[in-house]
């Protein structure tokens, strides 16, 4: 595994209308490295990753993403750091007026890693990653036409037209079936292979954590209170690292 | 700061959104001339708008025009000066009652639209994926639909005010037989340009403001369900108010200027 740091997070605080959700959080993350941030709903795990894209500001702390420091950039330098980042929002966020071909397309035709492409180049990107994701009989298709399952592919499947570096993934088996929420972490760690990406995986559901994890903190009260391989947080002995393993 | 009163609550919360408006306008400009134009989508709004209210407005235009002329015939005819009809029909038309009355109607109809339309996709998080991508969802929502608001309203009210013109002529055929060749050339006797033109200033700034207004109102909606509703509300509410104010200031600087 490689060691090249892609991200790091020096005391990060952030609260809203007085309430602290984020105290003084630090964390690192390495290349290649499959990270899951484990915590009960409402914690806060959507509002690191979203500090860490600049869709919030931080209150205050550091933040480095592939060596630029988001907290502290230009908007030229956030554009190249958001082209290298993919994020995968918890229903998909696919664009309801568009199909999901035309949803691929949006952002392919708009960034300069691809919008020099001719059309039947991005074309072709686009049947190549809906069949990464298994969805390419659902080209189409409107996003009212699918099922919660099929949008978290499709908007994986877009996220995967700028070749991210780094995939965030918020809550991918949130509101799916047992069956489902599977074959979503097969998905993930298929990308992971197929793409060589670096991921951090939002959740609170165990099994996508052991799954998908090299790695896993566990968030509360702000702040991460355990580290490590799945095997080391499962012997932990505080009570609200234990709520998770029941 | 003190919030807990309603009144200071309301009054702060009024003063916000003002701001907010205010730098609304600046982002616009700024996007406007800075960022790759969407021009198909743009093409997409006007269409979108325009075709939206072309029925809604051409009934109200027509009931519009036929009513005023029934209602004033009586007492033109009275003072023996019912030959003055389509002069008077045209001038309240064109200057006051067409260009407020539909743009009420445009707010009602494309400015909710546009508020519970741009609300719903900030509550998806589809406006933070277009963030997260490196496009910009400014650009892409907000620039398109105000410059098509602001063009497709001007458009609708002068076939607004034709249709009105056409009511109205319904209506005075119904009792002298009028021909539409004497009736067109009483109706655009003196007055022409100088009504026609800062009325036509004004639509498109109503038309800007109900683009801007709505659009603000969606694009920073609350999060949750609710909030697609009460953007969608508060976009009407507040874009139709403007209506009346901004008729108000270009009132008094036609006023200024003319006479
Ligand atoms: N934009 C916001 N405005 C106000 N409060 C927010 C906002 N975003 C998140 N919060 C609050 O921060 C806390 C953590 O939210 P979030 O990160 O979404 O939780 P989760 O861990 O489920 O992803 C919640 O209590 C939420 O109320
Ligand atoms: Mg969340």
């Amino acid at each position: 595994m490689g060691k090249e740091k892609i991200i790091h997070i020096e005391n990060l605080n952030k609260s809203f209308n007085g309430t602290s959700v984020i105290r003084d959080l630090s964390m690192s993350l390495y290349a290649g490295e499959n990270l899951v941030i484990l915590g009960k709903s409402g914690s806060g795990k959507s509002v690191i990753v979203k500090c860490i894209v600049k869709l919030m500001e931080a209150d205050s702390g550091k933040i480095s993403v592939f060596g630029t420091e988001v907290t502290a950039c230009s908007s030229n330098e956030l554009s190249d750091v958001r082209s290298k980042v993919g994020y995968l929002f918890q229903e998909g966020a696919l664009y309801d007026s568009m199909s999901v071909r035309e949803n691929l397309l949006f952002p392919a035709l708009r960034n300069y890693k691809t919008r020099k492409l001719g059309m039947p180049q991005l074309d072709e990107l686009v049947r190549q990653n809906l069949d990464s994701v298994g969805l390419l009989e659902a080209i189409d298709k409107m996003p009212s036409e699918l099922s919660g399952g099929m949008k978290k592919r499709a908007g994986l499947a877009r996220t995967l037209m700028l070749s991210p570096d780094l995939i965030i993934y918020d809550e991918p088996t949130t509101g799916l079936d047992p069956y489902t929420s599977e074959s979503i972490i097969h998905l993930i760690l298929k990308v992971q292979s197929e793409y060589n990406t670096t991921s951090i995986i939002i959740t609170h559901d165990i099994k996508c954590a052991e799954l998908t994890g090299d790695r896993i903190c566990v968030l509360h009260d702000g702040n991460f209170i355990a580290e490590g391989v799945f095997d080391t947080v499962k012997k932990k002995d505080d009570p609200e690292v234990r709520l998770f393993f029941k | 700061m003190n919030s807990r009163s309603p009144m200071v609550y309301k009054t702060q919360q009024f003063l916000l959104d003002i701001a907010g408006i205010t730098s609304f306008v600046g982002l616009f400009f700024r996007n406007l001339f800075t960022r790759r134009f969407e021009g198909r989508e743009f093409l997409n709004q006007c269409f979108r708008t325009g075709y939206q209210s072309l029925l809604l407005i051409g009934v109200t235009a027509i009931i519009l025009g036929l009513v005023l002329t029934i209602q004033t015939r009586p007492i033109l005819a009275d003072l023996g000066a019912v030959s003055w009809l389509p002069n008077m029909v045209f001038v309240s038309v064109v200057t006051e009652m067409g260009p407020v009355i539909f743009a009420l109607l445009f707010a009602g109809k494309v400015g909710s639209g546009i508020g519970a339309e741009l609300s719903s996709m900030r509550v998806t998080d589809q406006i933070d994926a277009m963030e997260v991508s490196d496009t910009y969802p400014f650009n892409y929502l907000v620039v398109t639909r105000v410059l098509a608001t602001t063009i497709m309203l001007p458009l609708l009210v002068f076939y607004g005010d034709a249709l009105a013109f056409l009511g109205s002529f319904i209506g005075l055929n119904a009792y002298s037989d009028i021909s539409f060749q004497l009736f067109y050339s009483r109706a655009f006797e003196d007055f022409f340009f100088r009504d026609i033109f800062p009325a036509t200033i004004k639509t498109i700034f109503f038309g800007y403001f109900i683009g801007i207004i709505s659009s603000y109102m969606g694009y920073y909606s609350d999060k949750g369900t609710e909030g697609v509703g009460r953007s969608a509300n508060s976009a009407v509410v507040a874009s139709s108010l403007v209506v009346f104010v901004l008729d108000l200031i270009a009132v008094q600087i036609t006023d200024l200027l003319l006479f």
